[in-house]
């Protein structure tokens, strides 16, 4: 790293109708330096970096390259001026190989006209062996792991040229391993000179990776800290604006009977490929089961069985006692299942719906909220302000739509419908998926209190950090069979080989 | 999920934008398309803004100003009832077609629904001469309501067994509807008079206890009849329906996020066959209001070149499937194609054979524009922005 600035922002202010994204924000980047941009949701983040790629203009600030001021009309601007930006989703064509979607926009041609495939796929190779990227040029992108994916993505910036690459969270889509892959991708691009912009919200890898550190919170600049004599702690501290509790105290587990069993679970997804092979486990009162594994491995389709929104091709499933059989996921829910599914905008929410409506959206048909299909909005309200406060639900009331709150917030809510339902058996799938470090701890808090009310309760996730410290029983889950069982104290290492089936502990 | 962190969400800002705008994208879509309509008319070498004033006219809405008497007037009133005769049909169409949307049901199935209704209560009207009146008429009236609601239901429950898409299932139903009833009462069919002789394609008419009162202008020559207050009465029914009862809960939940809704225990199959069976009561309730009200009899033509279903798609989606917005622009376009017919339009004024042209034209842009919601809420936006600037 040299004290050489690539990329200053300075004073970015940024308003969208009712709220400033940006506030005065500056920024400024060395070449051959890793930046990390920490935040919570919400922090303005993602705007800073839409600004910087030219996906929008700021009211007020101004940007230099290399010291020369730059304005960008589209991201097609910011390319040319040497920006690369990874999005989460990596915006590549599945039925296209990996040399097309790297050299799509820009294609080499033969004959004026023709793609040059051979010279593509040469470049390819080239750019690849000079980071130390491997890929396969010629496989198609449906073919290849997400984590390759992100490779392609990578090499693709890379191949129009970018010195300054932004990386939007590039871990929440990677096991382990593979993000420990990324992490030596990003140290050999430092070392050949390239400045990198690594967002994020989760404090470990920034402290793993970064030369510097950029907190924003609320669209303002908190400070800019270099890794040396940065914590955890203190970080999140600059993040959220006070104190975090970032681990969990629970006590141990009194885990009583077991309410939810599942025995020899065989479930088929839309396709008809057998995606839960065989699997039987039981949850017992008040413990926390996890389940962890890779993203596909039948985590969707197992708790779907269980909350009866998939069909089961054999096997059973008991309910506090009760055997169900192909039951509807209403039977399910009156049985006594809670469930905060996995994405809580498509699944858990309606999003043109009231707090209030979302809230009633299992016992809208009962009592007090309506009697003979007449319904009583009034009660709704009621009920849902009740809950709104117990849940510490901000940025809206009951009559606010849910689609205006922040993630936490919505999640708040999907979490109190479920909680004040007062379930024996509750399966949270994802349960902070994208959410920030204060919701993550609230969410957290939340279920070990509720393990403490004597439920069972399931968890799926596919942060294994979430997994570890939380739950008081382990499952690993690969390709639909449980391949590990284990005690809270399990490491990180021991369940990361086998979420890649390199290893089984369980019949 | 870290796109967009700062702005609100995509759904949040299109309900601000809602909020804020309230009609004025609605309002200003009907505007843009009869602006349009304006230099359609331009270049055929009339003068828009005397059109435009022709057609108002001849709707009959100027019959609102009090300034207007005499003979006029009273002309003025017989255009209007008119006007609002179409509005009824049109506002049960319209509501038809937004019942489903609301559920995320496209009904292209209205007009098929409206013949069924409308032949139904022309067999019930014709036969049973003896009954009681009123008997007669509610008799009808529920005939042609609940086998148009059994009609739509079909399209339901092929999508909930089958996953049939609606659109193909209703627009097919809508020809079923059309040849069924062009042979019922065509040459040789069931309902045909034979009056006439036996070569006139027209049905029976209906006993005259059944005809719905005429409470403004000549029972004769197709005064407004009281089934104008059914159209109403059916806007505030659907608006119980939507936001007081578990059953509109259901229909919204199971529109907006099918998804959610079904992890909530929501039955989403069961919602489309009683949503698509609603739809199909208003438009079969039109049908019946229609034959009662002023048709009397229906000829193979009426069947098959009536366009209130399709109409209707216009209306709901200009309206924005909500009460208020269906009546209103039910209102717009009954007046619209009142407005245009060649019986009300100064020849002198614009070509008479090209004003129901017009009709369709605006027609067709309203549905365009409204497809270009994005463009209108920029539009809007853009002029807040203005108007902050100056």
């Amino acid at each position: 790293m040299t004290d050489e600035l690539v990329l200053e922002m300075r004073g970015i202010t940024k308003k969208f109708p009712g709220i400033v994204a940006n506030d005065d924000v500056s920024l400024d980047v060395r070449k051959g330096e890793v930046h990390a941009l920490l935040g919570e949701n919400g922090a303005g983040k993602s705007t800073l970096m839409n600004i910087l790629y030219g996906l929008y203009k700021p009211d007020e600030g101004q940007l230099l390259l290399q010291g020369k001021p730059a304005v960008f009309g589209s991201a097609k601007d910011a390319i040319q001026a040497g920006i690369g930006m990874v999005h989460q989703h990596f915006m590549l064509i599945p039925v296209m190989t990996v040399a097309e979607n790297i050299v799509l926009g820009n294609e080499p041609v033969r004959d004026g006209v023709l793609l040059d495939e051979r010279g593509a796929e040469e470049r390819v190779r080239e750019l690849s062996k000079q980071y130390g990227l491997a890929v396969d040029p010629t496989a198609l992108i449906a073919d290849i792991t997400v984590g390759q994916q992100q490779r392609v993505a990578i090499l693709k910036a890379l191949y129009r040229g970018a010195e300054i690459l932004i990386l939007d969270e590039p871990t929440a889509v990677l096991t382990p391993q593979e993000a420990t892959e990324l992490f030596g991708i990003v140290r050999s691009l430092r070392a050949d000179g390239k400045s990198i912009i690594f967002i994020s919200h989760k404090l470990n890898e920034v402290l793993e990776i970064a030369d510097r550190i950029t907190v924003l919170r609320r669209g303002k600049k908190v400070a800019t800290v270099s890794r040396e004599g940065a914590t955890e702690e203190s970080l999140a501290r600059a993040m959220v604006g006070r104190d975090v509790l970032l681990r969990v105290d629970k006590p141990p587990a009194e885990a009583g009977e077991p309410l939810l069993q599942v025995d020899d679970l065989h479930v088929f997804d839309d396709r008809g490929i057998e995606k839960v092979r065989g699997v039987s486990f039981a949850v017992r009162a008040g413990e926390i089961v996890g389940i962890a594994g890779v993203d596909g491995n039948g985590q969707s389709e197992l708790i779907d069985a269980i909350a009866g929104l998939r069909k089961i091709e054999s096997g059973t499933i008991e309910l506090a006692g009760r055997t169900l059989e192909h039951a509807t996921a209403r039977e399910m829910l009156d049985a006594g299942l809670g469930h905060i599914p996995e994405d809580r905008q498509v699944r858990g929410l309606v999003l043109e719906f009231t707090i209030a409506e979302n809230i009633a959206l299992h016992d809208y048909a009962e009592p007090p909220d309506a009697k003979w299909g007449w319904l009583f909005p009034k009660k709704l309200v009621e009920r849902a302000r009740t809950l709104i406060r117990e849940f510490d639900v901000r940025g809206g009331g009951p009559l606010s739509r849910a689609g205006t709150l922040s993630g936490g917030n919505q999640q708040k809510v999907v979490v109190a419908r479920e909680i004040a339902r007062d379930p024996r058996v509750l399966i949270a799938a994802q349960p902070t998926r994208g959410l920030d470090v204060g919701a993550i701890e609230f969410l957290h808090r939340r279920l070990v209190d509720e393990r403490a009310e004597g439920r069972a309760i399931l968890l799926v996730s596919l942060e294994l950090d979430e997994i570890l410290s939380l739950s008081d029983r382990i499952l690993v889950l690969y390709e639909g069979e449980l391949v590990g069982e284990h005690g809270a104290d399990v490491s990180e290492e021991e369940i990361g080989l086998e979420m890649l089936g390199g290893r089984r502990t369980a019949a | 999920m870290a796109e967009q962190d700062d702005a609100p969400t995509v759904a949040g800002r299109l309900a601000l934008a809602q909020r804020a705008g309230g009609a004025a994208g609605p309002v200003l879509t009907a505007v843009f398309a009869l602006l349009l309509g304006g230099f359609v008319v331009l270049a055929t070498g009339a003068n828009p803004l005397s059109t435009y004033r022709a057609i108002f006219d001849g709707s009959g809405l100027n019959w609102l100003f009090p300034w207007v008497s005499g003979s006029a007037r009273s002309f003025a009133a017989t255009n209007l009832q008119q006007t609002l005769l179409l509005t009824t049909a049109l506002v049960l169409c319209g509501l038809a077609v937004s019942v489903g949307f609301r559920c995320g049901l496209f009904n292209i199935g209205g007009q098929g629904q409206y013949i069924v209704g409308s032949i139904f209560a022309l067999w019930i009207g014709s036969s049973f001469v003896t009954m009681n009146g009123p008997l007669h008429v509610v008799l009808a009236i529920a005939a042609a309501t609940l086998t148009g609601a059994a009609y739509a239901g079909i399209a339901g429950l092929l999508k909930a067994i089958t996953g049939a898409h609606e659109v193909i299932s209703t627009i097919m139903l809508n020809w079923i509807a059309v040849w069924v009833g062009s042979w019922l009462v065509g040459q040789g069919g069931a309902l045909q008079s034979h009056a006439n002789g036996a070569s006139v394609p027209i049905s029976s008419a209906v006993a005259p206890a059944t005809h719905l009162h005429v409470f403004w202008g000549n029972p004769v020559l197709q005064g407004l009849d009281v089934g104008f207050f059914f159209a109403l009465a059916a806007l505030v029914v659907y608006a119980v329906l939507l936001n007081r009862t578990t059953l509109g809960f259901e229909l919204r939940a199971v529109g907006f996020n099918p998804e959610a809704a079904r992890y909530a225990g929501i039955a989403v199959a069961r919602t489309y066959v009683k949503t698509m069976a609603i739809a199909g009561a208003f438009a079969g309730l039109a049908g019946a209001i229609d034959v009662l009200g002023w048709e009397f009899q229906l000829g193979v033509t009426d069947i098959q070149t009536s366009q209130i279903g399709f109409i209707a798609i216009a209306v709901a989606v200009l309206g924005r499937n909500r009460a208020l917005g269906v009546f209103f622009s039910a209102l717009l376009f009954g007046a619209l194609l009142t407005g245009t017919s060649t019986r009300n339009l100064d020849a002198t004024v614009f070509r008479p054979d090209l004003a129901g042209n017009l009709t369709l034209i605006i027609q067709g842009l309203v549905v365009l524009f409204v497809g270009a919601d994005v463009l209108m809420l920029w539009l809007w936006n853009r002029r807040r922005r203005l108007r902050v600037a100056t």
